[in-house]
């Protein structure tokens, strides 16, 4: 007899337990069942809650009695095993729930205005008793800004976190790591105040005659202080996960450093830091705040992102949404639905762009 | 070509630990000379000092001379670059780039330092993986992964990427200690075939390969552990293995040490 049969009796396979013993699929459902009725009498009949609670009631009923029974049949290991099985399903369907429901939602009640003139006109002489208007002008300007936004942190970011993964030492590489921290912290608001103060009331004044002007520049500005701590930490975490023999295998090639990091380090962590980045570009797209500080919003098409103010997506369905004209929330909707649409294209553009290179899935 | 290797009172740390301790030794061209000893001896740290390879561990330091060919590495205007073109190395664990094909594994070496032509290239690759042994089993999938072949094959990979290069001389460290005797043995071939143009050194646990192969073996060894690695003896491999002038060396190769 070995100790883990003496000690653990029902773990150990001995020449007449190798076989599992499987509870029915009809009993397990039977279970389900009687969780339901029991959490019912219990709920309803106490008079304590509505059909909600009797759910919740009964999916916790259900695991301990799923537990009791299946260890009567199947043993102990395999009870906690099944129990444990259905926990992570459960988990997992909690998880999706609340995204298929963001994802309904912006769809009925987005599809009634999805039509060539909400993609085709901006809010433009557009009044509270119009029900046409469109977000022609938010979309340009979500794409401008963010399109620039990220040419400004992408480079730098990837940049910064290459200085910190491969040349970083000592105190100063440290201070920095620290304050890209900090920076991943800042508020939005602040952000966009912190563009306010420095850029539309001071150095905007030098490029219009001493008047100083919002623009979709400013609100480009903004976001790329919100995206760049965001990517230098992805980039950070996927150049370390590099493995080191990989780049002593290109020194010993007599490679350079700067092409080793060009050449092998970066294409190996390519697909993580355009995750990363698509992270970074996809929460600055829904970002609302600096947008309405620095880029104030506009009802008409305004190409120019660097004179004159600007609307984006966001910024579109905040207003929208606190309209008064009764056409407004359809209009918010398909907005938010578009701006869903737009950062879901993005990242599987963005993915597949990766995934260009066949050799590396 | 080939190059001799000058070592005189080196010594290599980790911080403050010291891995190796003042190890002088003269490698001649054109021979293939084998380190042998127990795991933690430093002759891996030591191998690696050859190629300046150790300082890229940080806080790495060597103290000493190591010349080739009369020209000390270690000068503080010497072109890292320019030392490890000249000196290839092959690792224990194969190591592909995993974003490359093998037939850009293979290149890697002459493509990332410039070479663009392709007829340079497709004529290394086919020799460079001829020579290790490769070429009939990837001929027809030279765009496939060069992650996806198997260990053995990987190690061949990296052999044949280090050789495409045409260094003067070649660090092997334990190449052999993940592939099969078949495999083993092709590459010992190459080793020999290499020994006519290129100074090979090589670390290796299994002693009848360092007998096999080598025309004169360095035995390393340590008091205990925590102590720095020392060369024992260094000698012609049928002086080491068969009257050793030390008590150490015998029992090591005999197998009573310790």
């Amino acid at each position: 007899m070995s100790v883990l049969d003496r000690e653990m009796p029902g773990v150990a396979m001995t020449p007449d337990n190798i076989r599992r013993r499987n509870l029915p699929l009809g009993t397990n459902l039977l279970i389900v069942v009687a969780a339901l009725v029991v959490s019912a009498v219990v709920v309803l009949g106490a008079g304590i809650g509505n059909w909600l609670l009797v759910v919740v009631l009964a999916s916790v009923i259900y695991l301990v009695g799923l537990n009791v029974v299946a260890s009567r049949v199947e043993g102990k290991r395999a009870a906690r095993n099944r129990m444990w099985q259905t926990l992570i399903y459960a988990a997992c369907v909690l998880a999706v729930l609340p995204l298929a429901s963001v994802v309904w939602t912006l769809i009925s009640k987005g599809a009634s205005r999805l039509d060539g003139d909400f993609f085709g006109s901006s809010m433009a002489n557009i009044g509270a008793r119009d029900p046409n208007g469109g977000a022609y002008h938010a979309i340009i300007g979500t794409l401008e800004q963010v399109g620039i936004a990220a040419l400004i942190a992408v480079p730098l970011g990837v940049l910064g976190a290459v200085y910190l993964v491969e040349y970083g030492r000592g105190r100063f590489a440290n201070t920095v790591r620290f304050f890209v921290d900090v920076m991943t912290g800042i508020p939005s608001i602040v952000a966009g105040l912190f563009i306010l103060s420095f850029w539309v009331l001071v150095v905007s004044k030098w490029f219009n005659d001493g008047n100083p002007e919002y623009s979709g520049f400013a609100a480009s500005l903004a976001l790329s202080v919100l995206m760049l701590p965001t990517i230098v930490r992805s980039t950070e975490e996927m150049l370390r996960l590099v493995p080191g023999p990989l780049r002593e295998g290109s020194y010993a090639l007599g490679v350079p450093q700067w092409k080793t990091i060009l050449k092998v380090v970066l294409p190996t962590a390519a697909p993580g830091i355009v995750t990363g980045v698509m992270l970074a570009i996809a929460r600055a797209a829904g970002e609302t705040a600096p947008v309405l500080l620095v880029a104030g919003g506009l009802a008409r098409i305004n190409f120019d992102p660097f004179s004159g103010g600007q609307a984006s997506l966001a910024l579109y369905v905040y207003q929208q949404a606190g309209d008064a004209s009764k056409y407004a929330p359809a209009r918010a909707w398909t907005a938010a639905l578009t701006l869903v649409a737009l950062v879901l294209i993005l990242t599987i553009a963005a993915k597949l762009l990766a995934r260009r290179n066949k050799l590396t899935r | 070509m080939a190059k001799r290797i000058e070592a005189s009172n080196v010594s290599s740390y980790y911080g403050s630990f010291k891995a190796i301790d003042n190890v002088s030794m003269t490698v001649e061209p054109k021979t293939i000379t084998a380190l042998i000893g127990p795991s933690g001896c430093g002759k891996s740290t030591f191998l690696r000092s050859i190629n300046r390879m150790h300082e890229v561990l940080p806080n790495a330091r060597i103290e000493g001379r190591l010349t080739i060919d009369d020209q000390n590495i270690y000068d503080a205007d010497v072109d890292i670059t320019a030392v490890r073109r000249m000196i290839g190395m092959v690792f224990q664990r194969p190591n592909p780039f995993p974003t490359m094909s093998i037939y850009e594994n293979a290149v890697a070496g002459l493509k990332l330092n410039g070479v663009k032509k392709r007829s340079v290239l497709d004529d290394a690759a086919e020799k460079s993986l001829r020579s290790a042994n490769l070429w009939d089993e990837v001929k027809d999938r030279l765009d496939r992964p060069g992650a996806g072949l198997s260990g053995g094959q990987q190690q061949r990979l990296c052999i044949a990427r280090t050789i495409a290069v045409e260094p003067q001389v070649v660090l092997m460290d334990e190449p052999c200690s993940a592939l099969d005797p078949i495999s083993t043995l092709a590459i010992e071939d190459l080793m020999f075939k290499l020994k006519d143009s290129f100074t090979i050194i090589i670390v290796t646990h299994n002693m009848q390969q360092a007998a096999r192969v080598s025309d004169k073996t360095g035995f390393f060894s340590i008091d205990k552990t925590g102590d720095p690695g020392r060369l024992i003896e260094y000698d012609y491999t049928q002086k080491i293995f068969s009257n050793p002038s030390q008590k150490k060396t015998e029992d090591y190769i005999t197998g009573r040490f310790g």
